[in-house]
């Protein structure tokens, strides 16, 4: 493999990986309060998708507008996902919380199914992000580009609300010890509505980026980033938003190098994220940020 | 009359009415009836034995598909005449002893469930160092990495053409049979002291620990025998559909039997029966709402998909309002209904 063939793969992984740092930090958050994996997480994905499409066809707004539009709604629809779904197993035992959370993701993608149907739609995606580049000899597309440094800003901005507002003290709180933060006078339930509305407009973004790199739209695009993305949120220490950044590059990359140095290990390549997840929890089950786990019950 | 006789000679009516049952139909049902009748033994075998795992021990395994899988492309490669391996293995050849063996459909389906329980082993060691949410996903992923390799390796299980024209094996004796030794392990399984143990590590590991209770050997024997069951059952699967292929095994499958244990209600074996019989009926049922409908003066289109909403809505209704589901933990046993009885005729 030459030289630019290369840095053209790392570049690739790059980009993918800042796909799911996205979708992991959403993970992480939710888990780091509720200690839930919110498997319909994946699927708000797909939800931004759609409405991405139909704002910008529909509407006709243009992206500047309706992208950070969708965010928000997909933020709010986050927040009616935990009330509709979660809220009433706050005190059930953890199996309903999660049953009830495949049921929400399975309730999603069927409902996509029958009010838009299973066909694949294309994604509008703007002349901004399709632009080819000549970079030191690389040809990229644009969208490659914008695609990291989007994850670093929306990550500054998440961790600056994190550790500089008195919100985000609240959620580091509650991701502490739930009780006790609740006996401190501190309104969980809006702090839990805030980490689904941040962690699912950064869901959105994902959906969006991941829409305009692979333009298939369908009730099922969620599944499998969703998946992969909490493998990353796992392999960096759930829990950790920074780790969860840090396991999605390095998943990212891990998946496009591993296509591009052994190309006859391809098919495989949907199999490598869950052999490292197999791997991370037989070697180091509190992933490369985590913390050692404390029993919380 | 001594209580314990008096349910056995019970059991025995009730497998007398089971056969005759049976019987009839297989003499005088239309093909439709049987198809729903196979897949509701299938069903049945399958609920139980995952409830083993999810109800009885607590743990939320997500990955029996692969199990199913597993059991059905074993039992399927088994039975295969080598000349119809010859013609189904067109892009390349299957490997040597499996392109030669042919055994009986039963001797299939014993290694099928034995060929799923050392899968199940192998794949213990990740599983049970973790718990709850994570083992979740480390068994859902698994079901994702088998689809993968059923896929890819094309010289052991044909990729993504699958086997087709598999010889339909599966009669209705064949899965009630199965159906009925399934519910009958479980059910002494879990009336043994194993049984207790499990429930106890269910209610709290530690404090069944502290008991002296070993969580990862009774998790382990769960996981084990419930992997058995469902590759047998993933054998009658194939033989009953007699085309496999990567695609038929998904996560779906696995959803359809979580819904039919939560609203059978999770730990009870009865509760899981009579859930996987609705389940295999009403699932033939709801077909209505797919179809065009004609009410005289207006005709309602189908709407495609809508019976997996229906399932989705009816699973977290149930788990949302109605956590017990029909059963709860409870058991229906003679002795409940002889009280029930009872109670009747005193009012």
């Amino acid at each position: 493999m030459t030289a630019t063939n290369f840095m053209q793969q790392i570049i690739n992984g790059i980009s993918l990986g800042s796909l799911y740092a996205l979708v992991a930090i959403g993970y992480t958050m939710v888990y780091g309060i509720l200690r839930l994996i919110n498997f319909a997480h994946g699927d708000l994905l797909m939800v931004a998708a759609y409405a991405a499409i139909y704002a910008v066809s529909l509407l006709s707004l243009p992206w500047q507008i309706s992208f950070p539009l969708v965010m928000v709604l997909t933020g709010l629809f986050g927040i009616l996902l935990d009330r509709v779904a979660y809220k009433p197993l706050r005190d059930a035992p953890r199996i309903s919380l999660l049953i009830s959370a495949i049921g929400a993701s399975f309730l999603l993608e069927n409902l996509a199914i029958v009010l838009i149907g299973g066909v694949p739609k294309g994604f509008p995606r703007p002349e901004a992000f399709a632009r080819v580049i000549d970079l030191w000899g690389l040809r990229i597309q644009v969208l490659t580009v914008y695609t990291p440094v989007l994850t670093l800003v929306l990550l500054m901005g998440l961790l600056y609300i994190v550790h500089r507002t008195k919100v985000g003290k609240a959620m580091r709180a509650a991701s502490k010890d739930f009780e006790t933060t609740r006996l401190m006078g501190i309104n969980l339930d809006r702090i839990i509505a805030v980490t689904f509305f941040l962690g699912s407009s950064l869901a959105a973004a994902g959906g969006i980026m991941w829409a305009m790199k692979y333009p298939q739209v369908n009730p099922f695009m969620g599944v499998i980033p969703g998946l992969k993305a909490f493998i990353a949120a796992v392999l960096g220490g759930i829990g950790n938003i920074v780790g969860a950044v840090v396991g999605g590059f390095v998943l990212g990359l891990g998946e496009i190098l591993i296509v591009a140095l052994f190309p006859q290990m391809a098919q495989y390549r949907d199999a490598f994220a869950f052999t490292v997840l197999i791997l991370v929890l037989l070697f180091r089950p509190t992933g490369i940020m985590g913390e050692p786990i404390t029993d919380k019950t | 009359m001594e209580t314990s006789i008096r349910n056995t000679l019970c059991n025995i009516a009730l497998l007398a009415v089971l056969a005759v049952v049976l019987y009839v139909f297989e003499k005088h049902g239309t093909e439709y009836q049987i198809r729903i009748l196979n897949n509701m033994a299938i069903f049945i075998t399958l609920a139980v034995s995952y409830n083993l795992v999810n109800g009885f021990c607590g743990i939320l395994h997500l990955g029996p598909n692969a199990f199913i899988t597993i059991g059905a492309y074993t039992s399927a490669l088994l039975t295969m005449s080598p000349a119809e391996k010859q013609l189904s293995f067109i892009i390349e050849p299957l490997i040597w002893p499996l392109s030669v063996i042919q055994v009986p459909f039963a001797v299939s389906l014993i290694a099928a469930g034995v060929t799923a329980t050392v899968f199940a082993f192998l794949i213990s060691f990740p599983v049970f160092r973790v718990r709850g949410d994570y083992l979740a996903i480390v068994t859902l992923g698994f079901g994702e990495v088998i689809r993968v390799l059923c896929n890819a390796m094309q010289s052991l299980t044909n990729g993504p053409l699958g086997l087709k024209g598999l010889t339909p094996y599966t009669t209705l004796w064949w899965s009630w049979g199965v159906a009925v030794f399934t519910v009958v392990v479980i059910t002494k399984l879990v009336n043994s002291s194993y049984g207790r143990a499990m429930k106890a590590i269910r209610e709290d590991e530690t404090a069944a620990k502290a008991m002296g209770v070993d969580p990862y050997r009774h998790l382990l024997l769960a996981f084990l025998i419930s992997a058995f069951f469902s590759g047998v059952a993933g054998g009658l699967l194939a033989h009953l559909i007699t085309t496999i292929s990567p695609t038929l095994f998904t996560f779906f499958l696995t959803f359809n039997l979580l819904i039919i244990i939560v609203v059978g209600g999770l730990g009870s074996t009865s509760g899981a029966v009579i859930a996987a019989a609705l389940f295999a009926w009403g699932g033939e049922a709801l077909r209505v709402v797919e179809s065009p409908m004609n009410l005289g003066f207006v005709t309602l289109p189908g709407i495609p998909g809508m019976r997996m909403v229906l399932f989705s809505i009816i699973l977290m209704v149930v788990i949302l309002f109605a956590r017990r589901g029909i059963m709860g933990r409870s058991e229906l046993s003679w002795n409940r209904v002889f009280a029930a009885l009872r109670l009747q005729t005193k009012a």
